[in-house]
Order: structure tokens, then sequence, then C-alpha cells
């Protein structure tokens, strides 16, 4: 040891109006996770893009060549195409939430607890939680980002895109942040031994049930299915990224954006009012 | 000078001494009483994991069964000092050290810390304390020297600082070669001095310590011991929770026994050791009638306290000269049986035992 200990002065720490404190802990955590995504960038893209690549070479490549239709009658295979660009991006998005929030949240609470030191940061612990829906959401735009090309590449036949800018620049960041408010509640809700049951009992349904391979407008044929499926954010999600990139009929956006807030709002709340739960005593 | 005037002064001069403070300070857990928070703060004490939101779900404040963790507890501790929190473990050590650290809310009762309200203002608080829990709470994605370097950054220091910071700091702590590696790696001793060199880093006005060095080495114990020394030297309060007795003697300026969420007795080591009417502890484990030898034992010149637990006689006495042939006499006279019998030095643990009638590694 070193007698630097005595010569470091024990200075009043520089104190800062709260505000101030809070948004710099802020920043500085989600630099902190930009950091940690950046060494894990492998890992980060080969979660993210596997599915979607698999389910597009399967179904959009291989289905075609050997002559497997799917998409029912009427749908040729370029409209299948183009349907399934909306939905692959919203699952992606939905799956990053799950991994990049709810997933680490999960580990802390249940084993690790190094969540007690990000607590200790100087910032109210909502903001915190919150924190933790701002690095999921980037994430999320992320993996947008990186499944979108897959689905222009891929298919045998080409998709026709039309895309609508002010929709795509509003409804990813929305979707996004719906995607890991979702993995804050999750995060907050589900114990350890639990994880598996996320997937089996509510991804894989709603990812199934989320218009993810189908337009919401198609199901008027099952009337009951096309109501229920209307408490699956997803749907929203899928339709929103519809409008936005391809010309397929999409459900009116006059209710999917307001869902999509609806379903952020009710999220982010429950996750953050769990994330004071588990860390507050 | 006005009357504000004078009031403004007395606070000033009292917030200089005084740098943690607590008013009738209460914490309840709903439900058992059997669960000690001994586990990371954080989790309620007596709750299994993922049992959280049926628990908090129900009536709110009419726990049937409300354990009182922390009863009312008055504490003060000086600025620069050592200030040990002993006892056994569920005494309330950790639930207090939780309060203090925003990341327990009390049922009721105040606390200051560096005059802000921990309550009313918990990011306010954070600023001026630094924290060192139980558990292991490093940042097990980043190296050893981000853990530094990011820990800056949340509190304010720019890149430049945090990097020039992390680095001297790994240096004092003898971590630099590990620098770069995974904290995962790090042996326990290196794993609690990293959090510690994190928990000042950001010069915090009162370092907390919770169980400090339990589970470590002996040897990586007493070098925390010197760090701690050289923080202390340096300025640093430090209020640390532990349940040896050595390192409250060793260590602290004052010590507080606690137990059962209470503070029983508060002085330095030496003044405690000073409050037992007695040098020497003899413990006596016996058969026969234990309550009339305890009494017939209270005669013996030199004897200041006798007391009777389950099979055990304890006997407070001064001056120890000649003292087992006198109690194998009086065992003789009132017809007990001896089966055992030892002798030890004042320490605290005897002020404890004394105090609480019960041993501390029970």
């Amino acid at each position: 040891m070193t007698t630097a200990a005595a010569t470091a002065p024990i200075a009043l720490a520089a104190h800062k109006p709260p505000r101030r404190a809070a948004m710099t802990a802020f920043w500085a955590l989600t630099l902190r996770d930009l950091r940690v995504l950046r060494r894990e960038l492998v890992p980060f893209l080969s979660r993210t893009i596997m599915q979607p690549l698999l389910l597009l070479f399967v179904f959009t490549y291989v289905f075609p060549q050997i002559g497997q239709g799917i998409g029912g009658s009427g749908a040729s295979e370029g409209t299948f195409n183009s349907i399934i660009m909306g939905g692959l991006l919203g699952s992606a998005v939905i799956f990053t939430g799950i991994q990049a929030v709810a997933l680490p949240l999960v580990q802390d609470f249940g084993y690790t607890r190094e969540i007690e030191d990000r607590v200790m940061a100087p910032l109210p612990v909502g903001l915190l939680a919150f924190q933790k829906i701002a690095t999921g959401a980037i994430q999320g735009m992320l993996s947008a980002l990186v499944v979108f090309p897959l689905a222009l590449v891929i298919p045998s036949e080409p998709i026709t895109l039309h895309v609508n800018w002010p929709v795509l620049i509003t409804a990813l960041p929305i979707a996004s942040i719906l995607g890991a408010s979702l993995g804050l509640t999750i995060g907050t809700k589900v114990a350890p031994q639990q994880v598996s049951l996320v997937f089996s009992l509510l991804l894989i349904p709603m990812t199934f049930l989320g218009c993810v391979y189908y337009p919401w407008s198609s199901l008027a044929t099952i009337k009951w299915l096309q109501i229920a499926v209307l408490v699956n954010p997803l749907v929203y999600m899928s339709e929103a990224f519809r409008a936005a990139l391809v010309p397929i009929e999409h459900m009116t956006l006059w209710v999917v954006y307001p869902a999509m807030i609806a379903f952020t709002l009710l999220l982010a709340r429950s996750g953050i009012k769990g994330f004071r739960k588990r860390v507050l005593t | 000078m006005t009357k504000t005037d004078t009031e403004r002064a007395s606070t000033a001069e009292s917030t200089d001494t005084v740098v943690i403070r607590t008013r009738r300070l209460t914490k309840e857990f709903a439900g058992i009483p059997s669960g000690p928070p001994t586990g990371p703060p954080g989790r309620p004490p007596g709750r299994p994991e993922g049992t959280a939101d049926r628990d908090t779900d129900g009536a709110d404040g009419e726990a049937p069964h409300a354990f009182r963790a922390v009863d009312r507890l008055d504490l003060e501790v000086r600025r620069g000092e050592i200030y040990g929190l002993l006892g056994p473990n569920g005494a309330g050590k950790t639930t207090t050290i939780g309060m203090l650290t925003t990341r327990v809310i009390p049922t009721s009762g105040s606390a200051e810390v560096d005059g802000v309200d921990v309550v009313a203002h918990p990011s306010d608080t954070k600023q001026v304390i630094g924290v060192v829990t139980q558990t292991n709470t490093l940042d097990r994605s980043l190296t050893v020297y981000e853990n530094l370097y990011y820990h800056g950054r949340y509190f304010g220091l720019t890149a430049g600082a945090a990097r020039a910071e992390a680095t001297a700091l790994l240096e004092q702590f003898r971590l630099s070669e590990r620098a770069k590696t995974e904290v995962a790696s790090l042996s326990g001793g290196m794993a609690q001095r990293l959090m510690v060199a994190r928990a000042i880093m950001h010069r915090p006005k009162v370092l907390f310590l919770d169980e400090p060095t339990t589970g470590l080495d002996p040897q990586s114990r007493l070098a925390l011991w010197e760090i701690l020394r050289e923080l202390h030297d340096a300025g640093q309060t430090i209020l640390l929770t532990t349940h040896y007795m050595e390192e409250a003697d060793q260590l602290c300026d004052r010590v507080a026994i606690m137990d059962h969420g209470r503070i029983l007795a508060l002085d330095t080591p030496h003044g405690l050791k000073q409050t037992v009417e007695a040098d020497t502890l003899v413990t006596i484990t016996g058969l026969g009638d234990l309550e009339g030898f305890a009494a017939a034992l209270a005669s013996i010149e030199g004897v200041a306290n006798t007391e009777v637990d389950g099979d055990q006689v304890r006997l407070f006495a001064r001056g120890t000269d000649g003292i087992l042939g006198r109690v194998i006499e009086t065992a003789e006279k009132v017809d007990a049986t001896i089966t055992d019998v030892s002798m030890t030095e004042t320490t605290l643990e005897t002020v404890f035992i004394s105090l609480t009638g019960k041993d501390l590694r029970e």
C-alpha cells in the first residue's frame, strides 16, 4: 500500500444540483451500456439475426423454389415477402427488448445483485429504471436496422419497398421503447427459474399471434381471433412497420399509434414500479 | 445577533462535527420475524426470491406480525471517525446501513447524512456517500479499470478525470496489474479492495461498509484494515458493521453494540470494556441447582455478577487469583456438579455477553 491514501485529499464532494447530477449519471450509464454492447457485438448480432435469417431463408427462399406455397390463396410470393417484412422487424424489436433488458435484470435480481451498485449512482431509482428502457430501445432500433437488409436480400422474389418516412422515423423509436418497456416489466416480475417460461408462454404466442406472418386485416375471416389479438402489442408494431415500409394493407394509423403509445406507457409504468419494488425495501 | 443567526450558527457547528444523525429511526418488515436481514439488502429479509409481488400486493402497513428490524434508533457519527456497529446476525445492522444509504425506506423516524435528509432527498444523499455492500456488486460486464472509470463518470467526473483517477486508485490499491482483466477473475480480497476503491472514488463524505471482511481470508482482512486505517488518517468518515469483536476493537474509534434493532451500549472499545465491572469471565457448565449455585457464587469476593443461561453459569469477576478453587468449593457446598469451566479475559465479547446474555457467535 502506498501512502497515496494519505495524500489524496478527502475533499468535499463536488456537490451538484440533483437534476444535473441525475442527467450526468443517466448519460454515463448509457455510455457504459454502449461500451458493453460494443464488446458483445457478435453475440448481439447473432441472437438478433439468427431467427429472422432462417425464417426468411426457409419461407421466402426455399419454399418458392421447392414449390411449397405459403400465404394461402391469392397471396403471391412477392406479397408474402412484403407482409413478413413488417412482422419480422416487429418481432426483432420485441425479442431485443427481452434479451437486452429482461434477461440481464432477471440475473441481477436473482443472483448477482450487481444492480445495487448502479442504484448507488446519484439519480432517482425511477430514472435508473427508465435508463434501462433507453438502452433497450437503442438496441431495439439497432436490431431493426440489422434485420431490414436481410429481408431485402434473402427472398428469391424481391420485396417492393414503399417507404413512408414520417411513419418509419416515428414508429421505430416508439416500437423500440415499447419493446424495452415490456422487457423491463418482465425483468422485474420473473424469477430466474421462470425464464424459460417467458419464451414458451409469452414470446412464442406473442410472435405467432402478433400479425407477423399475416396482416391484421386478413384475420377478418376469423373475427374472434382478429379481436383477440388486439391485446398483443406486437400486432400494432408489425402493422406500424408494414405501414412504414411496404404497400400492404395495414391497420389504420389512428389505432396503431395510440395503441403503441398506450402499451408503452402502461408497460413502462409497471416496469418502473416493479423495478422500484425490487430495489427499494 | 438575531435568534435565527444563533440557530444557524449552532446548526452549522453541529453539522460540522456530526455527519450522520438519526432520530428514532425505525424499520418494520411485514411477516416472519425469523428472517434477519443478513442477506443482501434490497430484497426484504425473510422473503424468498421471486415472491416479492405476492407479498407487497397484500395489505401494506397492516402486517399481522410486523418485525421491527431497527427500533427507534438514535445514532450520531462524528466527522472523521470510524464508527462500528457491532452485533449478531439479525441485530439490524444491515437494515440500518440500508436506510442510511437510501435503499431501505424507514417506517418512521428520520436520518440525515451530511445534513441531507436521506428519505426526502435520496439522490442528493447518494452524491455524498460511498457504499461497500456485503455482496460483490462489481460490474461483471466491465474490466477492473472500467469499473472505476465508469463509476467516476456516473458521479460526474469528466472522461479525463475519470481516467486519471481510476489509474491512480488502481495503483494505490495495488490492482494495476489487473486493470484489464475481468472482475470475475479477482480473488475475494482483490474484489473487496476494488469495491472500496470504487466507493471512495467520488470522495464521499461517509464511507459505508457492510460486514467488509466477512468471508475474507486473514491476510486480506488485515490488508483491508490497513486500507481503512489509511483512509481514516486522511480524514475519511467511516461507518462499518461487523460481527467480529476483534475488528471492532482494532479499527473503530467508537463502537455501538447492537441487538434487536437497538443500541445497547456506545463507547470507545476501551470505554466499553471498562463498563464491565470485571476483568474476567468464567463460564461454568454444570448440573444440579444452578440458580442456587449462581447465588452462592455471587457472594465470593471479587465476583461482580453471575447469571444462569441453560446449563451454564456465567460469572464476571475482578481479580482472578484463586477463583477457580473457590468456584469448586462452592459447587461442593451446594451440591452442583461441574462438567466444564472456561476463563476468558474481558473483551468486547464479554461486554456483549453481559449486555445481551448471549454469545455473538451463536
